[in-house]
């Protein structure tokens, strides 16, 4: 009856039975009783001010119930923001108001200005055509490089739309080491503004309960205790015990979904004035214009080499995109979550990072995949390849000249990594990749007319978020740990609660493997619940590569207390003490001898207490934890792309992709595999495709599918995947670091270092990303002029 | 303004009124409650919508309701008949192949996928990337899919 062996294998997921058959249930599959429907009014303009917000016409609509906007919710709080920089003068950021509905002003295009519900979707749309707007158009900033210069102001707080000057690690030290330096390699560069785009658009549908003066609300989200908190104690100002978030399916987040929202908040605030349940569903174009964005920083970056190629220093100066307001963790992406990754998987002895938080006139920038990670990596990834074709050193070997080869190692940005084997993956990934066989796949390219590059991306993210006491010495407004109950059923089948939240990330079978193997129960005797704050005790939610780091150590935590007080109860039983008790295979046994009961047999006896020593112990199975881990989590890896160009279109085509990682344990190495696949599509799709732009007043210009390049099925490789069993994380019970967002980490860097290889010949030395056809060909062309 | 429409849905005649700007897909989720139809997005790009009008896979969202009387339409509800509930050996090799994340392009990807097997039964891999051109997954990077739809098909005996 035991489950030996359940930890790392791939078996096929719990979840996928009701998605393969439409019985998922996401957020606008909910339809409650007397349902109302909203639709936002939204600002066509990047920046006015709002001279009058007119109603009355569409208040007579039909079917309208109620109009919202944004005079009607001036009382309530603004949107917070989760995190305090503090910038290297001592100030914090400025911190302007986030409005739920814009009050006097709206700051992009697309701010929500009011809410209109009414009886079905196609009256509130039509209602909402029907109000009147008068603007005072202002000018606009959307450019990250000249926010500072722009002569306009997003906030009056700010006058050079600065929020924050922010720094991390030891300038003086780290001009030092330039001033010896032997060479030095410097880089300016964009990383490209994202737009996250899960498929599911964002939704939710709140609801008052007169009877208790109480709230529901459905969201799509991926931290639904959260968004709770956020939404109760700092915006609308309900007692938190009176609003229950459900997170059902969702259908994608990575990192999108994380954010407390206008729209949900509007929603909760007026479901009791309406007295009617409302549902409001992003339309696309919608998702496009509100949600939050991701990455969108101006860099310039040097690395200082001795002479024989140890990396001396590193500085950086970026510019960060913030948007018009801060989201919820939009001010710790380009700080905290960036300056701290800068070592890489590298000793450089010095760091300097000076990072230049901005307000503009466009969409919240915030988490999306990776969130900061991507972007410190391909920086030092960028950099790396660039110093070793400058120097005429093979990339690997420069690499392996820098690694980082004992550990714990404390780099000079603040993060102590405990574990890890740089050598091994990347020596792995040059073996599956072929390295040695490229010259010849060069050649044969080169006889088609084609360019073939290499490149490689020795990529460190820092996941398992995270220390609580160190995040909020860093800023953080919030603790970082996660909650897990383990509930045992008298007949021993058993429900396991989690702060995580799965959003495609197939929890629901991962944390099942654990539980049933450390239970030693059958895998199909446990379900996990997660994504309601009625049944889970408390979350911290899922991103950041955190749910099995932290949420599943929470899990085991709790699981070790039930089998603690299992021993109890069997020692009871069979007359033992409690130390001459073990547990394995789901069966609880006196030491030595063949005396025994089944985890089933003290379920049963622990809610069945007749023989029970009800005078130590209470009766009942069920045990909660909470985990707070001691340090961040470092998964590890190398990726290797190949590429062949067509230098007369500037065509780019990914022939082989490698990763190799090191995610400590796996629990389920499909799950892992695809994970990886999944976050190096979008990764792939960054680098070569996806280009969120505005112009220069602030006007979305990819602002649908058929303008945004997302990756379809004949744009990808197939990525070549291998786990290896790698280093364990030393602080977590599971030896697990975390595998979500490596992908998307560690990929792009790779791409533009395959891209740049191949185009060398012709004395290209950088290409934008996405490196588009035009990109790829305006650089070639560019280079031939010189 | 609404009118009356009659056509079938995964094998039953339905009869309803039915406004005359109303999309299949809104027909489908809202007044037949089959929620496994998926709306991704508002410009008939994502495929998560997609079903089979009289055996052909479309985009439900592209298409009126009112358009569609008399027609067979199948939705992912029809793949899999409630009474034994057992998985079609399509929706089974996206199982096996991890061909699914988050779940929410499933449903249209599904009906796509059926639709690319019965006109292309030995398709190639190049084959079946073009002929899922019409649908996005945020989440798998396409990879599994692709392979799931390779054995899906097999397993169908194409």
């Amino acid at each position: 009856m035991g489950a030996p062996g359940l930890i790392g294998r791939s078996i096929e997921r719990k979840e996928d039975y009701r998605f393969l058959t439409g019985q998922g249930q996401y957020t606008d599959d909910v339809s409650l009783p007397n349902q109302s429907y909203a639709v936002f009014v939204r600002s066509p303009h990047a920046h006015a001010r709002l001279r009058a917000v007119k109603t009355s016409d569409a208040a007579r609509s039909p079917g309208v119930l109620g109009i919202i906007t944004g005079k009607d919710m001036a009382a309530v709080g603004g949107l917070p923001c989760g995190w305090l920089i503090t910038s290297l003068d001592g100030t914090p950021m400025k911190e302007p108001k986030h409005p739920v509905l814009a009050e006097d002003k709206v700051r992009y295009a697309g701010e929500a200005i009011a809410l209109v519900v009414a009886d079905s979707l196609q009256q509130a749309r039509e209602a909402a055509a029907l109000v009147e707007v008068d603007y005072d158009v202002l000018p606009a900033v959307a450019d990250t490089a000249t926010a500072t210069q722009a002569g306009t102001a997003v906030h009056e707080q700010a006058a050079d739309n600065v929020c924050f000057t922010w720094g991390c690690g030891d300038k003086s030290a780290t001009d030092a080491a330039f001033a010896r330096a032997a060479h030095v390699t410097t880089m300016e560069y964009v990383n490209n503004r994202l737009i996250p785009n899960a498929i599911e658009p964002r939704a939710a549908n709140a609801v008052h309960h007169r009877a208790d003066d109480s709230y529901t609300l459905y969201v799509a989200n991926q931290n639904p205790h959260v968004e709770r908190l956020l939404m109760t104690a700092f915006v609308l100002g309900l007692p938190e015990h009176k609003v229950r978030v459900v997170a059902p399916d969702v259908g994608g987040g990575f990192g999108s979904k994380i954010f407390l929202y206008a729209e949900e908040t509007a929603l909760v605030w007026a479901s009791k004035r309406i007295d009617r349940p409302i549902k409001w569903t992003a339309e696309r174009s919608e998702s496009f214009l509100a949600d939050a964005h991701g990455r969108d920083h101006v860099t310039r970056a040097e690395l200082a080499l001795d002479k024989d190629g140890k990396f001396l220093g590193l500085r950086v100066h970026t510019t960060a995109n913030l948007g018009a307001y801060l989201s919820t963790f939009g001010s710790c992406v380009p700080t905290i979550l960036y300056g701290t990754l800068l070592a890489g998987q590298y000793a450089t002895p010095a760091i300097y990072c000076e990072v230049k938080g901005v307000f503009s006139n466009t969409a919240p920038v915030d988490a999306y995949r990776g969130a900061g990670r991507p972007e410190a990596t391909y920086l030092v990834e960028r950099m790396v390849e660039m110093a070793a074709r400058e120097l005429r050193i093979d990339p690997a070997e420069l690499r392996r000249r820098n690694f980082i080869r004992s550990f714990p190692y404390t780099t000079p940005v603040g993060l102590t990594y405990d574990t890890g084997d740089y050598e091994a993956t990347l020596a792995r990934a040059l073996q599956l990749a072929d390295v040695d066989g490229f010259a010849a796949r060069r050649a044969a390219s080169a006889r088609k007319g084609l360019l073939r590059g290499i490149g490689y991306s020795c990529y460190l993210e820092a996941c398992g978020l995270a220390p609580s006491n160190v995040a909020g010495a860093l800023g953080a407004r919030a603790g970082l740990f996660e909650a897990g109950e383990v509930r045992v059923h008298p007949t021993g089948k058993v429900t396991v609660f989690t702060g995580s939240h799965s959003h495609g990330q197939g929890h629901e079978t991962t944390f099942s493997q654990v539980v049933a193997e450390k239970l030693g129960i059958g895998f199909d005797d446990v379900d996990i619940v997660h994504g309601d704050t009625a049944k889970v005790l408390f979350g911290m939610g899922t991103y950041g590569s955190r749910s099995l780091a932290v949420g599943g150590t929470a899990i085991v935590k709790a699981v070790d207390k039930i089998i603690a007080k299992g021993k109890k109860i069997a020692a009871h039983l069979l007359e033992a003490s409690d130390a001459d008790i073990e547990f394995s295979g789901g069966e609880f046994r006196v030491a030595g001898t063949d005396r025994k009961k089944t985890f089933a047999e003290i379920a049963l006896t622990a809610y069945v207490p007749h023989n029970f020593p009800l005078d130590k112990l209470e009766p009942g199975l069920n045990e909660n934890a909470f985990y707070d881990p001691t340090n961040f989590t470092y998964p590890a890896g190398t990726h290797i792309c190949e590429v062949e160009v067509d230098p007369s279109t500037g065509q780019v085509r990914v022939d082989r992709f490698t990763a190799c990682d090191d995610f400590g344990n796996v629990v389920n190495p499909m799950i892992v595999e695809g994970q990886v696949q999944g976050g190096v599509a979008q990764g792939l799709g960054q680098a070569l495709l996806e280009a969120c732009r505005y112009d220069a007043e602030g006007q979305l210009l990819s602002g649908s599918y058929m303008d945004y390049a997302m990756p379809r099925a004949d744009d990808l490789p197939n990525v070549k995947v291998e786990t290896l069993a790698g280093t364990p994380c030393t602080h977590n019970p599971l030896g697990v670091k975390g595998c979500g967002e490596a992908g998307a980490i560690g990929s792009p860097p790779a791409v533009m270092n395959a891209i740049t290889d191949a185009l060398a010949p012709l004395g290209v030395r950088d290409v934008p990303m996405p490196a588009s056809p035009y990109a790829v060909w305006t650089a070639i062309r560019a280079a031939a002029r010189h | 303004m609404t009118q009356k429409l009659q056509l079938q849905v995964n094998g039953r005649e339905v009869s309803a009124e039915v406004g005359e700007t109303t999309l299949l897909s809104t027909f489908l989720r809202e007044q037949l409650r089959l929620t496994g139809t998926h709306i991704g997005c508002d410009t008939a790009q994502c495929g998560a919508c997609t079903v089979h009008l009289n055996g052909r896979a479309i985009k439900s969202c592209n298409v009126l309701a009112l358009q569609v009387a008399g027609g067979q339409v199948t939705t992912i509800e029809g793949i899999t008949p409630a009474e034994d509930g057992a998985l079609h050996p399509m929706q089974e090799a996206f199982r096996s192949c991890h061909g699914l994340q988050c779940g929410y392009c499933t449903p249209g990807m599904v009906m796509s996928a059926l639709d690319l097997v019965a006109h292309h039964p030995h398709a190639t891999e190049a084959e079946i990337r073009a002929g899922l051109e019409g649908n996005f997954c945020r989440c798998t990077g396409y990879q599994n899919i692709v392979k799931a739809v390779a054995q899906g098909a097999k397993a169908m005996g194409m």
